[in-house]
């Protein structure tokens, strides 16, 4: 069993799609507009270099794929920073961070030592948290 | 400051390459990145990695353009843009050069992008489900 793709509810496919592309340099994996699924939009992203794995960047579905109660909890949990997290791995977590604040990229955490490493956090457009971590090679932990 | 050898100023340029291949990168900045001349770059950049930084950088941009012809419904102008090149025609040229067809050829000659999506079964079904709005069950009035 692998991990295939791995799911984030958006507010705007468009605009986060900027984000994890031109901001965080990841490249599309798929886009495609499905009109026979009321223009459902498939869209993917991952590293370069990572092609068996992506994060799908989901729109969050109204009626009748989801009810109105059911949207407008989701996107609360969005606003409130509980919806979903992705956990990235870097070799220079200090550099990637003065490149990402440079682009305005809103931070959560400026870097940190931790037991395993040097990470940071900040958010993508939706609200969704991401943690990026330069990881202690074993031997030296 | 420790002078770093000559590959790891090239290895940088590469990177450079790599990394920012969707913006428009021409050899000039990847030389300045590896801080030589241009045609002292070019000729020590091919003899390190045995292709020209130019090709270096059109190979990658061609690569990524044919992904997203296979995996994307975007315009063969928006790949164009989205791979850092300027001109269409050039593209198609470069293209065909590499792939011994057109991009649309290309296109045509792969699984159409929507059949490829990996969609799973669960959104298909909820999104393909006929919205019917009318159905007799829900209009019927209410017995008492």
């Amino acid at each position: 069993m692998k991990i295939a793709n791995a799911q984030l509810w958006v507010h705007d496919q468009d605009e986060v799609l900027a984000f994890y592309t031109e901001k965080l340099g990841m490249e599309v994996r798929s886009d495609v507009t499905l009109p026979e699924m009321d223009d459902f939009r498939w869209l993917t992203v991952s590293p370069a270099g990572q092609e068996d794995v992506a994060i799908v960047l989901m729109a969050i579905p109204g009626p009748p794929m989801m009810d109105e109660d059911t949207t407008q909890q989701v996107e609360a949990l969005m606003a409130k920073g509980f919806a979903g997290t992705v956990f990235l791995t870097t070799d220079d977590c200090r550099s990637d961070y003065e490149q990402l604040a440079a682009k305005g990229v809103e931070f959560t955490e400026t870097p940190e030592e931790r037991p395993y490493g040097i990470d940071c956090g900040f958010r993508d457009p939706s609200g969704n948290s991401i943690r990026l971590t330069e990881v202690k090679l074993p031997a030296n932990v | 400051m420790a002078h770093a050898p000559p590959a790891r100023h090239l290895l940088r340029a590469k990177d450079l390459a790599d990394a920012r291949y969707a913006e428009q990168l021409e050899v000039d900045d990847l030389a300045r990145a590896a801080g030589l001349s241009k045609a002292h770059f070019s000729r020590e950049f091919r003899r390190t990695f045995g292709e020209s930084p130019y090709v270096y950088l059109m190979t990658r941009r061609l690569e990524r353009a044919a992904a997203l012809l296979r995996n994307t419904d975007y315009s063969v102008a928006e790949i164009c843009l989205e791979v850092g090149l300027q001109g269409v025609g050039s593209f198609t040229t470069s293209f065909k050069r590499m792939f011994g067809m057109t991009p649309t050829e290309y296109r045509a000659s792969v699984p159409p992008a929507s059949s490829q999506a990996r969609v799973p079964g669960c959104i298909v079904r909820a999104y393909a489900r006929p919205q019917h709005r009318t159905i007799r069950e829900d209009s019927a009035p209410t017995r008492t």
